[in-house]
């Protein structure tokens, strides 16, 4: 059974001395200052991530996987903490694939979302995660859904999220347009992601899926430096 | 009078009964002007590496009380499976349990599968059993083994998160490890290259952190065989001493003493008297 985490109220004691000998950045939280963001078109939605997960101001991991696969056609964006996003992943994975398994047909995406809100409205003060759901399904065809900090749901045909995303809101503004085809949505989502490495000085991937009806997934790694400077 | 003691069904996790009263004692002991006793970390360099055959685990050997060395010669190895072994780096006591623990889980369900265990099991029964304690058990550990699917490498952080990579460093001496990871590792290296490169990664966090030092244990995990390193390198062996203070045998001891009077006022009778102290 996947285990959802009795959650112990926290009283913010800090247990660590200002030891000289262990620096800071040891005893942090390791959080994923992110940009993660997902377009949806008619037949798919294609998201996409940067790959840097940090300790303070230590890179713990420069090729992180922020688009965990929660179902075949259904995939999770996670920023915010790398433990609680992880951790309500694989309790939504669990239960998403018994529900499945009890329907015997493919899960909706909105079923998806609202097993996300659930936990994250629930354990809304012990945790520190912000995700978009994107997925297809027969139902309704591509799909994204929103579910930041504190647990609202809402579905949106374009989302951005994780702290790097405020750099390119208005990117997003102006350059997306409803009813898109799927090769500008990808570029949309390649531009977009590598515009918020820039401004936040990261020289690291991103990384761009696209889940389309019917086809293979596709997946592609963008390297900081393949994409010219604008 | 008779007490009673009712019975309560104990609650997982730990028990924060007593952080009110600890803060609020905390607050008036600041106020005099004096600091409450701090729970201290362990520094570490710990670190590993997938090669062409398996898995390399590398450790130093220092585990300091503050600014003592506690034990210049501690395992930061541990044994989880057959083909599964964990470096730990953080409260030592809690790498320690925590590996031992998960070590016993792990041969009870292997036992009830019927099959060797595998590396993900592992980090699925320990990055569920970290975020259940959230990040209270301050553990950061290396695991690292061979099963049927092949080598495996995580790292797993003391508030639950985990990461699957080719090679992974922890603990305060981890930023000179990977700093020679990052500039050396190739993937897919033979053995003794790759056992090579982790004892160099070792020895940059030994030579250039303080936290860690003394000598470098290493753990080749290959399928169906285990190298247990220890040590593998002795780096910082205890010095011979090149001189001796002692005399020898046979010495002639004298002694020189020279004081000045005045000479305006005793020139009738100076004195001088010579001695020759040796001062041992």
């Amino acid at each position: 059974m996947a285990a959802l985490a009795t959650m112990m109220p926290n009283f913010g004691q800090k247990v660590s001395a200002k030891s000289d000998l262990v620096p800071e950045w040891t005893s942090q939280e390791v959080s994923t200052g992110t940009t993660i963001m997902a377009v949806e078109y008619d037949g798919g939605v294609v998201i996409g991530a940067d790959s840097r997960t940090t300790t303070g101001a230590y890179i713990a991991n420069r090729v992180t996987d922020k688009l965990t696969p929660i179902h075949d056609r259904i995939f999770c964006c996670r920023s915010g903490s790398a433990a609680d996003t992880q951790a309500i992943a694989d309790v939504v994975t669990y239960q998403l694939g018994f529900h499945s398994i009890e329907l015997d047909e493919p899960p909706l995406v909105e079923t998806a979302a609202n097993l996300f809100k659930a936990s994250c409205y629930r354990y809304r003060e012990e945790l520190s995660a912000g995700i978009l759901v994107a997925g297809w399904d027969r139902r309704k065809g591509g799909q994204v859904y929103c579910v930041p900090i504190g647990g609202m749901l809402v579905r949106q045909p374009v989302s951005v999220g994780g702290s790097g995303s405020t750099y390119i809101y208005g990117f997003m503004d102006s350059n997306y347009k409803p009813g898109m085809g799927k090769e500008q949505c990808l570029e949309l989502a390649a531009a977009g992601t590598h515009c918020c490495c820039k401004a936040c000085w990261e020289l690291c991937s991103q990384h761009c899926r696209h889940i389309h009806t019917g086809a293979a997934l596709s997946h592609s790694w963008l390297r900081g430096s393949d994409r010219p400077m604008r | 009078m008779a007490t009673l003691t009712v019975n309560r069904a104990a609650l997982g996790g730990f028990s924060f009964e007593n952080c009110k009263r600890n803060a609020l004692l905390e607050g008036e002991a600041n106020k005099v002007g004096c600091s409450l006793p701090s729970a201290r970390k362990t520094g570490t360099t710990i670190c590993g590496v997938v090669f062409k055959d398996g898995v390399i685990l590398g450790a130093d050997t220092r585990a300091t009380e503050g600014m003592v060395v506690a034990d210049k010669n501690c395992s930061k190895i541990h044994y989880i499976s057959p083909n599964i072994y964990c470096c730990g780096a953080g409260t030592a006591a809690d790498t320690e349990m925590t590996t031992q623990i998960i070590s016993s889980n792990l041969e009870l369900h292997s036992l009830s599968t019927g099959r060797l265990p595998r590396v993900a099991t592992a980090n699925r029964m320990l990055k569920q059993m970290l975020f259940r304690y959230q990040g209270y058990i301050g553990a950061a550990l290396v695991l690292g083994g061979v099963d049927c699917n092949g080598p495996h490498l995580y790292s797993i952080y003391p508030h639950g998160s985990t990461d699957k990579l080719p090679y992974v460093t922890m603990g305060s001496g981890s930023l000179a490890a990977m700093a020679v990871f990052e500039d050396r590792y190739k993937p897919d290296m033979e053995e003794e290259a790759a056992k090579q490169l982790v004892r160099d990664a070792i020895a940059a966090g030994i030579f250039n952190d303080l936290g860690s030092g003394s000598n470098i244990d290493l753990c080749v995990i290959t399928k169906g065989k285990v190298d247990y390193l220890r040590p593998h390198d002795e780096a910082n062996k205890k010095g011979v001493r090149t001189g001796d203070y002692k005399y020898k045998r046979g010495t002639t001891g004298y002694s020189l003493l020279i004081t000045h009077r005045r000479h305006d006022v005793f020139i009738s009778s100076m004195e001088m008297m010579s001695e020759v102290t040796c001062v041992l």
